[in-house]
């Protein structure tokens, strides 16, 4: 039995917009029989580009339907490029949570959210690209690797979960893995080079490095971090919400973004945190 | 909470009440250990004999040929480590592909650890390929283990003409006969099985015991290593209440059997008939001439199990699905993938399996209320082209 929020079960039992729009501005489909489920999902635009209507039709288990339910109310009165950022997490969010095998539903939502919305901008379909990693449910590398980096993954467990690589056979479980590895920085020769930075170069790469890998992760725990200064190789930074008063802060700092700048920037770098 | 109707009895069942009252004493008064001196254990001891003769009653085998273990699947463990420890030269082993997981994981165990593991195919309607079972046994093989009946589809394997064939090849024969013990009648005087495995908590008795039957002469040596219960084929103190408790169930299921296979195959059919009749695009899966009696299982094309079960759920209708999405892979039941059933069916199939305690009144209410719930997803379907 899975362990659904009230708010999936109420999306699940009282679908909205569930049908199709015959005169829609854009459609995306995702999914196919053979994987288990599918989204249709329909975008009517309105005054100033605004999505007016939106509609769904999805086969699959009850978190698909809920998921496309609350997609479709998440989107109306949305402009394109504000719909255009909404992410998996989002939809998840919404739902008040999904439980972790179910992530896919929510994955499924966004792409055909994004394939809908190209559809409206008459651009044509992106052609799939990437290589093919998992051949069973047809997941390519970058698919993955968006994932793994969207979502933090860790393990071939999670990314079966989310995108459903893996799932099958089992043949392409390394692939994965290696993907994976790259992402958590294992195997990531790209910025060792980088030594002599100017204060310049320094600085925005720590600010870079800290948008596109630490604040996720730490507002995944309801928590942010704010850079402060730069002083040569000592970074000062200021942590919020509940990593500020969380007893493991020093933890998450010396372990984690310490190791993730020094691994991304430059390996001399300390990190010191300024108390508020 | 709202009243439950329960088709899921494959999964498990309810507790006979008289099985429930066999039971109390040992929760009580009656707690000696069988294995003791003193009369008070003593007493036990028999009651433990009791329980022998009525599950070795149900299959016509004698009691010192019934070895109580804890699940249908320590049974199953127990029947393939017994006969490969047995036949250590031997190093192939058969089974089919539409096994319960506690003998397929464990061949797919053995199959990394040297090995050579054979799975037999079964058909569009799930049955066995019996050519395929002659043709590959050889003198190398150590064991054969085949399900009497299928879990999923209740289809019933040929046991009589497996059990001949097998022990021609001169390889050991084993049943995972969970899901036939109490629903048909077996008689393992007429049919030549080594080994037999049987779960109480499928048979109206309570769970955490089971049964494994071996034939006398058969090549044995315990998978629980310990004391001298079970005549030194289970190590552990013997879980007295639940034995006495599978007695009892054994006992009831031999007095319903003429029910089972009448009025709840009645039902059964009843069901099956008006949900073809009722709604378009259902498939009925595996071969409706050899199924047990309390089993059904139906395909409806384009939607998806999860949701006609959580659907059901919230009538308080309990059944299950072959393609329940265990994991984020969707990947429907081995059952229904080894049969070869189309993905449009394979991800909408749903199982419904009655018992004795199954009444008109349900199955009407399930006959009722299932039609408008299909319809409703279908019309959600991005492939129902109603």
């Amino acid at each position: 039995m899975w362990e659904y929020t009230d708010k999936v079960k109420d999306h699940f039992l009282n679908p909205r917009n569930a049908g199709m729009i015959e005169d829609a501005d854009g459609v995306g489909e995702v999914g196919s029989l053979a994987c288990g489920d599918a989204l249709t999902l329909y975008i009517k635009l309105g005054e100033n580009k605004k999505i007016k209507d939106a509609k769904f039709q999805t086969f699959g288990c009850a978190s698909a339907i809920a998921s496309s339910s609350a997609l479709t109310e998440m989107i109306k009165g949305l402009t394109l490029e504000e719909a255009e950022k909404i992410s998996n997490e989002n939809i998840a969010e919404f739902l008040g949570g999904l439980p972790k095998e179910k992530m896919h539903c929510s994955v499924m939502g966004r792409d055909a959210l994004e394939k809908a919305i190209a559809n409206s901008r008459g651009e044509a379909e992106k052609k799939v690209e990437g290589e093919i990693v998992c051949e069973c449910f047809g997941v390519t590398d970058l698919e993955i690797d968006r994932a793994v980096r969207e979502n933090s993954l860790s393990t071939i467990e999670d990314v079966t979960n989310y995108v459903k690589a893996g799932g099958g056979c089992g043949n392409c479980h390394e692939k994965i893995q290696e993907i994976i590895d790259s992402n958590l920085g294992m195997k990531h020769p790209v910025k060792k080079e980088a030594a002599h930075l100017t204060n310049i170069q320094k600085i925005k790469l720590v600010e870079e490095t800290l948008e596109r890998e630490i604040k996720p992760i730490l507002k995944k725990d309801g928590g942010d971090i704010e850079l402060i200064d730069v002083e040569g190789n000592t970074i000062f930074v200021k942590l919020h919400g509940t990593c500020a008063s969380c007893s493991k802060s020093q933890v998450t700092l010396k372990h984690y973004v310490e190791s993730k700048l020094q691994e991304l920037v430059t390996p001399e770098l300390v990190v010191e945190e300024v108390q508020s | 909470m709202k009243k439950v109707i329960y088709v899921d009895n494959n999964a498990t069942t309810k507790v006979a009440p008289e099985v429930f009252e066999a039971m109390l004493p040992y929760f009580k008064e009656d707690y000696g250990n069988p294995s003791s001196m003193h009369t008070f254990g003593g007493k036990v001891d028999r009651n433990i004999k009791e329980a022998r003769t009525s599950v070795a009653s149900l299959l016509g085998a004698a009691p010192e040929e019934i070895v109580f273990t804890c699940s249908g699947t320590e049974s199953d463990n127990t029947a393939i480590w017994a006969a490969i420890q047995s036949n250590p030269d031997k190093k192939h082993i058969i089974t089919s592909r539409v096994e319960h997981p506690a003998v397929k994981n464990l061949f797919e165990y053995l199959s990394k650890n040297g090995y050579r593991v054979t799975f037999i195919p079964v058909d569009s309607k799930g049955r066995l390929d019996m050519d395929y079972l002659y043709r590959n046994l050889t003198d190398n093989t150590a064991i054969v283990t085949i399900m009497w009946a299928n879990n999923e589809s209740g289809v019933i394997f040929p046991i009589e003409k497996i059990s001949r064939i097998v022990k021609e090849g001169g390889a050991v024969f084993h049943t995972d006969a969970v899901q036939a013990v109490g629903k048909i009648p077996i008689d393992l005087n007429k049919i030549d099985v080594d080994m037999l495995s049987l779960s109480g908590h499928k048979l109206h008795g309570p769970k955490g015991v089971g049964a494994l039957y071996v034939r006398k002469g058969t090549k044995f040596s315990p998978f629980l290593i310990g004391g001298h219960q079970e005549s030194g084929r289970r190590g552990g103190t013997e879980n007295v209440a639940s034995v006495v408790g599978l007695g009892k169930a054994s006992e009831l299921a031999a007095a319903y059997m003429d029910e089972e296979n009448t009025r709840v195959k009645q039902l059964r059919n009843k069901l099956e008939s008006e949900i073809l009749k009722q709604i378009p695009n259902t498939i009925i899966n595996g071969d409706i001439e050899n199924r047990l009696p309390n089993t059904t299982n139906v395909s409806f094309e384009y939607v998806e199990g999860e949701s006609i079960l959580l659907m059901m759920d919230e009538l308080g209708i309990c059944a299950s699905s072959g393609s329940a999405c265990t994991s984020g892979s969707l990947e429907p039941s081995h059952v229904l993938r080894a049969m070869g059933v189309p993905f449009t069916a394979a991800h909408g199939s749903i199982r419904f399996s009655l018992s004795i305690y199954s009444t008109e009144e349900e199955i009407d209410v399930i006959i009722e209320k299932l039609p408008p719930i299909i319809k409703r997803l279908r019309e959600m379907s991005p492939f129902w082209q109603g």
